[in-house]
């Protein structure tokens, strides 16, 4: 009789398996001039194979006697943080932001310079600081609003963007009396959801991480955490986003918002060009696509808070920091990545894309986060984590969705409660 | 996914139990000669390595970090002790999600009792029998994560079901994953169509084994199908069936593939396999996820044990 107790151990040894780390030899190439092989990761799939394969024989043919190769992964965020444990994850890589926290930075990755000295010549370089050292650089940035059909807001009678939460959904109203879908969560795919955050210092200003990590109840009325989940609640709540919103799909929202179909979506700039290209595909103009501020206007008029997606790095463990070095610098200022992108470029005597017209027509104020003070990087995460909580991903979004949609328990009100008890309680937690 | 991954051992143990059990009934015989004792461990070599180096290793690991407050990178493990099982027994939001795996274990019944039928049906002369089984046994081989994008598109509103019923007749279909009520039965439903050709393909060949002189001597006093089914075929595939009843157990509890491909754990459809990986990779608590998956680790071992307790194969080596 075998009584051996192995069934249920084989699952989780496939996950602890990749654990196992790598280690290569071979003589290190810290300085001097870029020579030799170095791997890139990247999160970017689509272009892999094209666009960066042409940036890297451009690169091969500035700097003879190097080569680039790609490494691209599909759950970023997720294979990354797996290989950060092991000392083998490229000679250049995107930093996970999810889940490396800044004071871990020095860790895992290559010091780039001080944060001072690189804030003269790139955008969000503190984003990527810790203790007044940069460790990356960013791919691009791009500023937050909600992509929208034009054709079909103005058929709406909608010209001008809302101002306030009620004439957004005065407006979303109207569109949906005219057929179309007003809003799309993306609730399927999740990370839509977790952008929405990028909102986060629209009213508060720059200093809203500071202010969040010492506050008891950030969901509540006049902060920014209370403005971007209360929207969403909100039109959730009054039947203005899509029936399902467990079937969603990414890929077909272009389509369907190039189509008229669902209207708008709260997303990054970065996702304006996108949208452009489904809608130049469907037969449309690319003016059809417009892209406005938050219905959060000030005294001031509208502000969009700018971030950087995400950042170049140099291992630490790279046996050639000489080319990976050589290769952030040359991606970012000669590549025009960014441009290609339509996104707002790290480099700061850049011009502003074309993208953010709009923008640029409404005399939108940008706004970029204030650092997290010294020591306190890592709090806002922690919290969160405590919390279980997940500001930067969807799992707790969708579970508001539900809620405003009828299919959990509770209302508005109880929602934000429990989130303020959580994130009171975790905060108590982290201080200790 | 314990299943399929606990299927493969499990069912080999079964297999090679007979030879085993042969050896033992036969003691004092000594091996006829000293070499031949090295060379069996020659071949074990590879997979013995496997074995230990992607099973064992990592598990004590496990229990090693189901001790410590790590967070998936700091350098250093902080030995917290027994904090983290404390902290699963006191909150009742971790065990809350085993309610959906009711749903599971309702499937995985289902699945038995679905994939019994259809193999003792094509164990006997049928039309397409060859045909039959393979489509039966194909959702196995596809990949989960294409099953589950594919499931996506069956279910959505407007998709390939409800056009399907929309073609009998029937107009007022719910939303097969928006609506809570229904999302986990969907998801059951998805995972059993997805497994069931594994059962199948062990009760068919647990089947065949069986001499068919006890069918020609059954039809000559007179059985019909029925008691074909209940005094031959039942009795011999027992042992088949209890292995089969507790990795259904165990998967029903241990359910993830389908719902975090399709669903993602949302609309209240977490289990606690789903949350403990939300645990360790969404909220870096990789202490506490350790200890959640040893829970379960436990939880399956004393179900194996209860279940061989209450169900013992006491008719096992009737050699």
């Amino acid at each position: 009789m075998s009584r051996r107790p192995i069934i249920g151990l084989a699952a989780t040894a496939a996950a602890a398996a990749l654990v196992l780390s790598g280690c290569s030899g071979g003589a290190a190439n810290d300085d001097g001039d870029p020579s030799g092989e170095i791997t890139v990761l990247t999160n970017r799939t689509d272009l892999v194979d094209t666009t960066f394969k042409d940036y890297a024989a451009e690169f091969e043919k500035q700097y003879p006697g190097t080569t680039v190769k790609f490494e691209a992964l599909t759950d970023y965020e997720g294979d990354a943080k797996i290989r950060l444990n092991s000392k083998d994850y490229g000679d250049v890589l995107l930093i996970p932001s999810s889940n490396v926290t800044k004071d871990q930075y020095a860790n895992f990755f290559e010091p780039l310079g001080s944060t001072e000295e690189q804030s003269k010549t790139y955008r969000f370089a503190n984003e990527a600081s810790f203790d007044g050292t940069a460790y990356g650089v960013s791919t691009f940035g791009s500023a937050m609003g909600y992509v929208f059909n034009r054709d079909v807001w103005t058929k709406a009678g909608i010209t001008e963007p809302p101002a306030t939460e009620e004439e957004y959904l005065a407006a979303l109203e109207k569109i949906k009396a005219n057929g179309s879908i007003p809003y799309y969560t993306n609730y399927k795919d999740g990370w839509p959801l977790a952008t929405l955050e990028g909102n986060l210092g629209a009213v508060q200003g720059p200093k809203v991480r500071t202010e969040m990590i010492a506050t008891d109840s950030p969901w509540t009325e006049g902060n920014d955490q209370y403005n971007i989940d209360g929207l969403l609640f909100d039109t959730v709540a009054a039947g203005l986003s899509e029936p399902d919103p467990t079937t969603t799909n990414w890929e077909e929202s272009k389509n369907l918002l190039a189509s008229g179909e669902i209207s708008s979506m709260v997303l990054g700039s970065w996702a304006v060009s996108q949208m452009q290209d489904a809608a130049e595909k469907a037969g449309e103009s690319r003016d059809v696509i417009g892209f406005w501020p938050m219905p959060w206007k000030t005294d001031e008029g509208f502000t969009s808070v700018t971030a950087s997606d995400k950042f170049l790095a140099v291992s630490k463990y790279s046996k050639n920091k000489a080319t990976a070095k050589a290769w952030i610098d040359w991606f970012t200022n000669e590549s025009g990545f960014a441009a290609s992108q339509g996104a707002i470029s790290p480099v700061i005597s850049d011009p502003a894309p074309d993208t953010l017209a709009d923008f640029s027509d409404l005399g939108v104020t940008y706004l970029e986060l204030a650092p997290d003070p010294v020591g306190k990087e890592a709090v806002i995460n922690d919290i969160a984590n405590a919390a279980e909580i997940d500001l930067f991903g969807n799992t707790y979004r969708q579970k508001l969705i539900d809620v405003a949609r009828g299919a959990a328990d509770g209302d508005k009100e109880s929602a934000f409660a429990d989130l303020n008890e959580r994130w009171a309680a975790a905060r108590a937690d982290v201080a200790e | 996914m314990v299943t399929v991954q606990g299927a493969s051992p499990a069912t080999r143990a079964v297999v090679t139990n007979h030879p085993s059990r042969a050896r033992t009934l036969r003691p004092g015989r000594p091996p006829k000669a000293t070499g031949s004792r090295v060379t069996p461990w020659l071949f074990l070599v590879v997979p013995l390595a496997f074995l230990i180096v992607l099973t064992y290793v990592p598990v004590a690991n496990m229990f090693w970090y189901s001790l410590t407050s790590w967070d998936g990178l700091e350098p250093e493990q902080e030995f917290v002790g027994i904090d983290n099982f404390v902290q699963i027994f006191t909150k009742p939001e971790i065990f809350q999600v085993f309610f959906v795996s009711l749903y599971y274990l309702v499937g995985a019944v289902a699945q038995l009792v679905l994939a019994l039928y259809l193999a003792t049906l094509l164990s006997f002369r049928t039309r397409f029998k060859n045909l039959f089984k393979g489509v039966i046994f194909f959702p196995y081989l596809i990949n989960g994560v294409a099953i589950g994008l594919v499931f996506l598109y069956f279910l959505r509103p407007g998709g390939t079901l409800d056009a399907l019923l929309a073609a009998v007749g029937v107009q007022d279909t719910p939303q097969w994953l928006g609506d809570p009520s229904f999302v986990n039965a969907s998801l059951a439903a998805t995972s059993v169509w997805r497994y069931m050709g594994l059962n199948f393909v062990l009760f068919l060949g647990a089947i065949q084994s069986v001499p068919s002189e006890q069918y020609e001597a059954a039809d000559l006093d007179g059985a019909n199908s029925w008691h074909k089914f209940r005094f031959i075929i039942l009795p011999s595939i027992r042992r088949i069936l209890g292995l089969s009843f507790i990795l259904a157990i165990a998967g029903a509890l241990s359910a993830f593939e389908m719902p975090y491909v399709m669903t993602g754990g949302a609309n209240g459809s977490e289990t606690f396999v789903i949350q403990t990986v939300n645990t360790a990779f969404k909220f870096s608590k990789v202490g506490l996820a350790s200890a959640m998956a040893v829970v379960l680790l436990l939880i399956v071992l004393i179900i194996t044990f209860v279940q061989r307790r209450v169900f013992p194969d006491e008719k096992g080596g009737e050699s």
